[in-house]
């Protein structure tokens, strides 16, 4: 079947096999940040963004993000153009292994477009569904933290 | 001491590999899929002990898109290089662990057997067009099983009449398969039980620790297939290429010199990756096929059936006197080696020489002995067998505190190792296992000195930091009153290793570019750490250049030079050593050429921010130039390549400190603040340092409180996935405070230690004595579950 999406900005058409896991599809389709970690939906590093809210795309299937708006980090920036968030966990060593990585901030982009100045335990909580065994979180939250402040000065 | 302002090292510079990772750009072996690649799927054995009687591959081979069923029935061996012919029967034992060669681990393992030894051990391989159709051709293999009775714990395993684990008479190097004994070691330092005698008072104490499991994000995975050259490639999240490369040789019959191995950016490895995991029955489908292959473990197979961390079971004994001087320690340890002997001769080994040294004491007894068993295979994981000494050594130093009424600081610092004390233990267990009989070599003629030592800093330091002697004094009273919550804090002191002394092995080539860039050409495995940038920043630093100007290439082993790869805390150390004496030589050369172009003394010249500076004249010239004329004018581009081993492994030190709330009707135990003190000699990147502590301290709470990978009473694991093995999230860690208590060690590249993995040994130890302060009751089992914690009080039978 064809999937219609808006992927990262742009209107695209998938040909897709029923049983099709969204993770799958954004993969072939060269979206490598989609990391697979378990998919069984506890790992959180497939997390892109449908309709604006993180979902985990191992869980989802891709018929079912029919019409849907999804963002990976691909549409975030790209090397000589990062995103505030990405320049962020650059600055603030929130990146070590880099599997996570791609999932964290879009959980953190979702958070920031809802709640631009957050306080330490809503970033925590935002990263709730994102596990990393390298980082202990710190230094991701520093970079949430730091990304809002940022983007305040921008605005300002 | 050569400190200096440095302009690269010590600083918080952002990592080389940081762009490629937070655009999500291709990155990672899966990121790297080939033309008419298959994909493979191993079918796991349902027993943890069986015999294959018969084994019918009809029904798989006979699915359409199936394109190879293996068993140890047909598995190929390599006919000549070129790997295009191969014998269809395979059984050379080998071992999977990671380790240089001659490898230490026993050769008990065969890419496949008929022989099954835990559960999710390999009956068969497929390779077909899909994942999908993989997993229905395992699903239709029939095989007819001989059911044995499975060894389920070192006890069992050492039982008068017990079934043997590796009863083939093809198994090498372990130490006695008859007896199930995998590996032993028995070392004593002088007389243990004199200096019991002498001791004012003997504590003894017994503990146990579980089953942890890497839970690295990314999962085991290979891509292996013959380039145009028929050489095979494989592309894998390894820890140890040149290991990976030799073994797969060894293995499956290729010659080293036709097999590529390249480590791309790798999701975690812990130990894990420092194992051959999948990356040889990946290319036996490849060498079956003629066809690129696939093969990724699902999250159940890598928790349950690739490596985990040794359970033990230690007791320790001590002697001590009034004023807190120690007269004898004794540690043995039992432990699970699994079913394949992979690192259980070493892991255990550390487990009494990273942690019994750091404590002053002349008469020390250290044994071990690790059984085969029928459940998850043992092997390398962050700490390397510290961690189970760290818990019960510093458990046990703390209820010796409490024997002669000292505070556990104020112990810690009576009794611990300082600058200019020898390390005996560590270089006395191989010495007497390599000694003939009849030497009486003595453990004081071998002793490591111990050049840099900031312990007793880090546990004052660390104290200050925790608020110690205020805290230890406000929860004694406010747990009088009996809460529901109630509130603890305890503290432990620990020590490890900086690389394998006299085996690890680095080198490194630095390529100078004609405008005064270079390319750095390292063995060392980034698997995260931030390798590739620390080193870097080194040889940017030598050459007075920005890291920018430094291009790193790691671990593809047909382009960079030999190293043992990413284990043991030895990239800093053991690696940097290797590039910062290549870039000298560079940086030598340089100014070599730059004094001739400027009438001046090498000697007096300098490398600073791209400049050649004379420190006589304060004549300078553009480091470009010097550049150029080697390329341009003496047609002679600067290369140098390195070699570094280290005869020692100096020890970083550590305290850690935890304070908790536990609640007495939930059992529920929280970790309010947690303080690391580290003594990792010079910092390269605080900020890279300080990201390996969060780490380290999370996967340290996490083996503390929540983690253990668990198998019910027929040896079947019974966690599924990460959904019931749990690690820590973000929410629920403690607030953390990581101190960095800089020494200079001499050995060191800028006068560094390590520090990947100390940081991992703390919690447990720190959390279980914090859970004393707070509940009056030792406990002396991992993890502290809400179960465990409700039994120790009595709430719960």
């Amino acid at each position: 079947m064809i999937l219609h999406l808006k992927l990262n900005g742009k209107p695209r058409e998938f040909d897709v096999a029923p049983g099709e896991r969204l993770s799958d599809v954004l993969r072939r389709e060269q979206c490598f940040s989609v990391k697979v970690g378990c998919s069984t939906g506890d790992c959180g590093t497939c997390t892109v963004l449908v309709g604006g809210e993180p979902i985990v795309s191992c869980l989802m299937l891709a018929c079912q993000a029919e019409g849907a708006e999804v963002l990976t980090v691909e549409g975030l920036g790209e090397p000589g153009r990062l995103d505030t968030l990405q320049e962020s966990f650059l600055d603030e060593g929130a990146v070590q292994c880099g599997f996570c990585t791609p999932g964290m901030i879009l959980s953190a982009h979702a958070l920031l477009e809802t709640n631009p100045s957050p306080t330490e335990d809503e970033a925590r909580e935002a990263l709730s569904g994102n596990l990393c065994r390298c980082t202990g979180y710190e230094n991701p939250v520093r970079a949430i933290l730091e990304a809002g402040r940022r983007m305040a000065g921008e605005e300002s | 001491m050569s400190r200096r302002n440095f302009h690269v090292v010590g600083k918080d510079v952002r990592k080389v590999d940081g762009r490629e990772l937070v655009t999500g750009a291709p990155a990672f072996a899966d990121d790297f899929p080939q033309p008419n690649m298959l994909y493979g799927k191993i079918l796991g054995s349902p027993h943890p002990h069986a015999r294959i009687r018969s084994i019918d591959t009809s029904g798989a081979e006979a699915l359409e898109g199936v394109h190879s069923v293996l068993t140890y029935e047909n598995v190929p061996r390599a006919r000549g290089p070129v790997g295009r012919r191969a014998d269809l029967f395979n059984r050379v034992p080998y071992t999977r662990a990671g380790q240089d060669y001659p490898e230490p681990s026993p050769w008990d393992f065969f890419l496949l057997d008929n022989k099954m030894r835990f559960v999710g051990d390999r009956v068969a391989a497929v390779a077909a067009e899909t994942v999908e159709i993989a997993k229905k051709a395992c699903a239709l293999i029939e095989v007819d099983y001989e059911i044995l009775t499975p060894v389920l714990s070192p006890e069992d395993a050492f039982a008068e009449g017990a079934p043997i684990v590796h009863d083939e008479p093809d198994v090498q190097k372990a130490e006695d398969p008859k007896r199930n004994l995998c590996a032993s070691v028995d070392v004593y330092l002088r007389d243990v039980e004199a200096g019991f005698r002498e001791a004012d008072t003997v504590v003894e104490g017994s503990y146990s620790v579980p089953r942890q499991q890497h839970a690295q994000m990314e999962l085991h995975i290979a891509i292996s297939y013959f380039d145009e050259d028929d050489r095979l490639t494989v592309i894998c999240a390894t820890q140890v290429p040149f290991h990976v490369r030799r073994q797969l040789s060894q293995s499956l019959g290729l010659p080293v010199s036709r097999i590529r191995v390249i480590k791309p950016r790798v999701g975690g490895g812990f130990g894990g990756k420092q194992e051959m995991v999948i990356e040889d029955i990946c290319a036996a489908l490849t060498v079956a096929t003629h066809r690129p292959v696939r093969l990724e473990l699902d999250r159940y197979e890598d928790l349950t059936a690739a490596r985990c961390r040794h359970p033990m079971k230690l007791t320790c004994k001590t002697g001590v006197k009034k004023d807190g001087s120690l007269t004898a320690i004794e540690m043995i340890a039992l432990v699970d080696a699994g079913a394949y002997g992979s690192h259980s001769p070493t892991v255990p080994t550390n487990t009494g020489n990273k942690n019994l040294p750091r404590y002053r004491c002349r008469n020390m007894h250290y044994r071990f002995d690790a059984a085969y068993t029928n459940l998850t295979v043992s092997g390398a994981m962050r700490g390397y067998g510290t961690p189970q000494g760290s818990f019960a050594l510093e458990c046990h130093m703390d209820e010796t505190a409490e024997a002669i009424g000292m505070d556990p600081v104020d112990f810690r610092l009576s009794c611990t190792v300082v600058e200019g004390d020898t390390d005996e233990l560590s270089p006395y267990i191989y010495e007497v296992k390599s000694e003939a009989p009849g030497d009486e070599t003595k453990p004081e003629d071998v002793a490591w000195p111990i050049t840099s030592c900031g312990l007793h800093d880090c546990i004052q330091k660390g104290a200050e930091e925790i608020d110690w002697a205020r805290k230890r004094k406000e929860f004694d009273k406010y747990n009088v009153s009996n809460p529901v919550v109630r509130k603890g804090i305890g503290m432990c002191c620990l020590s490890q290793g900086s690389g394998v002394a006299g085996i690890d092995t680095a080198n490194a080539t630095v390529r100078l570019n004609e405008d005064g860039s270079a390319i750095l050409f390292i063995g060392a495995a980034d698997i995260g750490t931030g390798g590739d940038t620390v080193i870097g920043q080194m040889v940017a630093e030598t050459l007075g250049i920005t890291l920018d100007e430094v291009t790193v290439y790691s671990s593809d082993t047909d382009v960079v030079p030999f190293d043992s790869g990413a284990y043991a805390s030895s990239t800093t150390y053991v690696s940097g050593n290797a590039a910062l004496k290549a870039a000298i030589e560079v940086r030598d050369d340089l100014l070599t050429i730059a004094a001739g172009l400027m009438g001046e003394e090498a000697g007096n010249l300098r490398l600073e921010d791209r400049q050649i500076i004379s420190s006589r004249s304060s004549k300078k010239i553009p480091l470009r130039d010097a550049a150029m004329h080697s390329i341009y004018k003496n047609k002679d581009q600067i290369e140098h390549t390195a070699s570094h081993v280290s005869p020692v492994s100096p020890p970083p030190f550590a305290a850690q400190y935890a304070e908790i709330e536990v609640d007495t009707e939930t059992g529920e135990v929280r970790v309010v603040e947690f303080v690391t003190a580290v003594d990792a000699g010079t910092i390269i990147n605080p900020q890279l340092a300080r990201g390996q502590v969060d780490g380290a301290v999370s996967m340290g709470l996490g083996y503390a409180l929540t983690e253990e990978l668990m198998h019910d009473e027929n040896g079947v694991p019974m966690n599924r996935g990460l959904v019931d093995y749990k690690i820590f999230k973000a929410v629920g860690m403690p607030k953390m405070k990581t101190i960095f208590v800089e020494t200079y060690e001499a050995t060191g590249p800028f006068g560094v230690k390590a520090i990947a993995e100390i940081p991992t040994n703390g919690a447990p130890p720190a959390i279980g004595n914090a859970l004393k302060h707070a509940l009056g009751v030792r406990m002396r089992d991992l993890p502290f579950t809400p179960e465990r914690v409700l039994r120790a009080i009595g709430k719960m039978k």
